[in-house]
């Protein structure tokens, strides 16, 4: 992981935060924000991101740990699930009208 | 208007806690000793908050607005709560006892009223009174009047983190530059003074027995508290005794007038009025 | 991504943000003499959201490389501009009322379209700040809907409110279409969807049953209902005096950003203590893990 030194800028380090709503569900990008380490990033994401109950649990990740796929080259990244029809069940329909299948 | 509500991330709700409108609509009506009580608890509350709120837009950083702002309305919620529970008493409103009240009839202590200074007064002033919150919460909800109980359940709740706001801070502050090392140490010597004010058995309270929790009774503990979170930070807990007139009355108190002119001068201009 | 299209964006967005930052003043400062401890609840409740809307869009202006240190810098050097509304004073407690009531609304009429903006960050931040404030312009609202329904002396104070905001919000959908530079190429980007002109019609359209529902009226005796385009008509605006207020000339224009200096100049030892103490937290760490 890379690491963050925040004493090297004297400025405060971006941090992207996920919330999870409610059980069963998984933890979704609400947003970013700064603070100066992980405890005080964490803390002002429960501020910012939960005021109106959005939240039971909270993630917070140094925005420069992330490694994002380029979106220029949408393309080239997410052509091959295209097409490859066979790996969804509504491909399969020779099945249809029998139960529990 | 709606939104797609498959974003689980902005999905609100408005929670299942008590509201101050729930307590000024039940049928409980406090005897006029446990609403005299309530009202100390109330003013302190109150008197903090509306310090604390001259930080919004004011804070060192935006999430530092956004987080004092929270703080500054769960302590203005704790202040509703008790204020129109003590109200049942005189068939007052919590609006009648915060605006049409004048200075000497006001129970807050010194320590809440006094200025905010610079940030590393404020998070003084926040360790120490959440501390102290903290303490009594956590005895209050055994009270064994229900809605002082089921206030300060509400109430634990949102001080923890009040205290461990402060304490975060208090270490950051302590430990990271010389300035401002030196600048919360300033806060917590001002201060100190009235600290010894926290835990006065001011009259009505020894005579509530297991309705109200003993200011005295949590000395101990709070002090303990204070100064494993002073001495983590690297700072000096203060040696001074309790200034003068720890009596709540606001006989020995000069901020509580300011606070009050400010506070109450528009409900003063418009009495009777509905807003 | 084309630079001129990234520079137009971060402009718009970072605008928007300052716009909620300064806009924390006006009201801000009503926060202490609320008139009930209701009000005076759900006014901190509202004023704490627009930091968070700034937040949430300084945020998105970031993932365009903008740091926001920079952006901080041109609002603090005066550089930035942000809506020239919040440089007129909050005089009067109706004024909070005024402010939720035609400030918000407006924003919101200007905002809802914006939540299917183009650039994605942008309009997913806008999603978040549009479901947040539909609380505000109620509020703002029912303030004046209980104050013209009190006393007298309260009735004219929200009348009086009304009559000094009215013009400013609904210049704060810019100049006439005739006479805004950038509008075109920020519609054909889709990172404006409404011509300035559409929003504001849109937005008098929507004032004028509430303002009545209010027991108000409004401060435009060319104001009525126009049969044949379906819409209401409206007088001139004061140009010049919204362009004199941009140029920096509001009546409180210094005293905004004086706040904001201070503010960012008082702050500056806490947040250097914080990144000093997270620095050393961090040398430890990775000598322990050297170890």
């Amino acid at each position: 992981m890379t690491s963050i030194d925040p004493a090297d800028s004297g400025s405060w380090p971006l941090w992207e935060v996920f919330i999870r709503s409610s059980r069963g569900l998984s933890h979704v990008h609400a947003g970013s924000l700064h603070a100066p380490d992980a405890t005080m990033a964490l803390r002002n994401a429960r501020d910012l991101y939960t005021r109106r109950n959005e939240g039971t649990s909270v993630w917070v990740v140094p925005a420069e740990a992330i490694m994002a796929s380029d979106p220029d080259s949408k393309g080239g990244f997410f052509e091959s699930p295209q097409g490859k029809s066979y790996r969804h069940a509504t491909y399969y329909t020779q099945s249809e009208g029998v139960k529990h299948l | 208007m709606s939104f797609a509500s498959h974003d689980s991330a902005t999905r609100q709700s408005q929670g299942e806690a008590i509201t101050p409108e729930e307590i000024a609509s039940s049928d409980a009506v406090a005897d006029e000793a446990t609403a005299r009580y309530a009202m100390i608890l109330g003013d302190d509350a109150l008197m903090l908050s509306q310090r604390l709120s001259s930080w919004i837009s004011r804070a060192p950083e935006l999430e530092e607005d956004v987080a004092l702002a929270n703080i500054a309305l769960d302590l203005l919620g704790h202040a509703r709560f008790l204020l129109t529970y003590a109200g049942t008493a005189w068939g007052k409103t919590e609006d009648d006892l915060a605006y049409f009240r004048d200075e000497e009839e006001f129970r807050s202590c010194r320590l809440v009223e006094q200025e905010n200074g610079d940030f590393g007064r404020t998070i003084a002033r926040q360790l120490i009174f959440s501390t102290y919150q903290h303490q009594l919460y956590s005895r209050l909800v055994h009270s064994t009047d229900p809605t002082l109980a089921a206030i300060a359940d509400k109430a634990l709740k949102e001080v923890q983190y009040h205290q461990d706001h402060a304490a975060q801070w208090t270490l950051r502050l302590g430990l990271g530059t010389e300035e401002s090392s030196r600048r919360i140490q300033d806060g917590l010597d001002s201060l100190w003074s009235y600290v010894e004010e926290l835990f006065l058995d001011v009259d009505p309270i020894p005579a509530l027995g297991d309705v109200a929790v003993l200011p005295s009774s949590l000395r101990e503990d709070t002090l303990h508290r204070l100064r494993e979170a002073i001495e983590a930070a690297g700072l000096t807990v203060p040696e001074m005794s309790g200034a003068y007139g720890s009596d709540r009355t606001g006989r020995f108190s000069e901020q509580r007038g300011y606070i009050l002119a400010e506070m109450q001068v528009l409900a003063r201009q418009h009495p009777g009025a509905t807003w | 991504m084309p630079e001129p299209y990234r520079k137009t964006l971060v402009r718009q967005v970072s605008q928007h943000a300052h716009s909620e930052i300064i806009g924390m003043q006006p009201e801000g400062n009503w926060i202490s003499r609320a008139p009930s401890l209701k009000r005076k609840a759900i006014l901190m409740a509202k004023v704490q959201d627009e930091a968070g809307h700034g937040l949430y869009l300084y945020s998105a202006a970031e993932t365009l490389g903008t740091p926001r240190d920079e952006m901080f810098d041109q609002l603090y050097t005066g550089r930035a501009k942000y809506s020239s509304i919040f440089n007129y004073p909050a005089r009067t407690w109706a004024d909070v009322g005024a402010i939720g009531w035609l400030v918000d609304g407006a924003a919101i009429t200007n905002q809802v379209p914006l939540c299917r903006a183009s650039y994605g960050p942008y309009g997913r931040a806008m999603v978040r700040v549009c479901k947040e404030e539909s609380f505000h312009q109620r509020q703002g609202w029912e303030i004046l809907y209980t104050l013209s329904h009190g006393t007298e002396e309260q009735h004219q104070m929200a009348q009086d409110a009304v009559d000094r905001f009215y013009g400013p919000a609904l210049q704060m959908f810019g100049p006439p279409d005739s006479d805004s530079p950038n509008s075109g190429q920020s519609m054909a980007w889709n990172i404006k969807r409404f011509s300035n002109d559409e929003l504001r019609q849109r937005f008098v359209d929507m004032i004028v049953p509430q303002a009545e529902a209010l027991g108000l009226t409004l401060p435009d005796p060319d104001l009525q209902w126009n049969e044949e385009r379906g819409h209401y008509d409206f007088g001139e605006l004061d140009w010049d005096e919204f362009f004199s207020v941009l140029k920096g000339n509001g009546p409180l224009s210094r005293q905004r950003l004086e706040h904001y200096r201070r503010a960012r100049d008082e702050g500056a030892w806490v947040r250097e203590a914080a990144a000093a103490y997270a620095g050393r937290q961090h040398q430890e760490q990775a000598a322990l893990a050297g170890a």
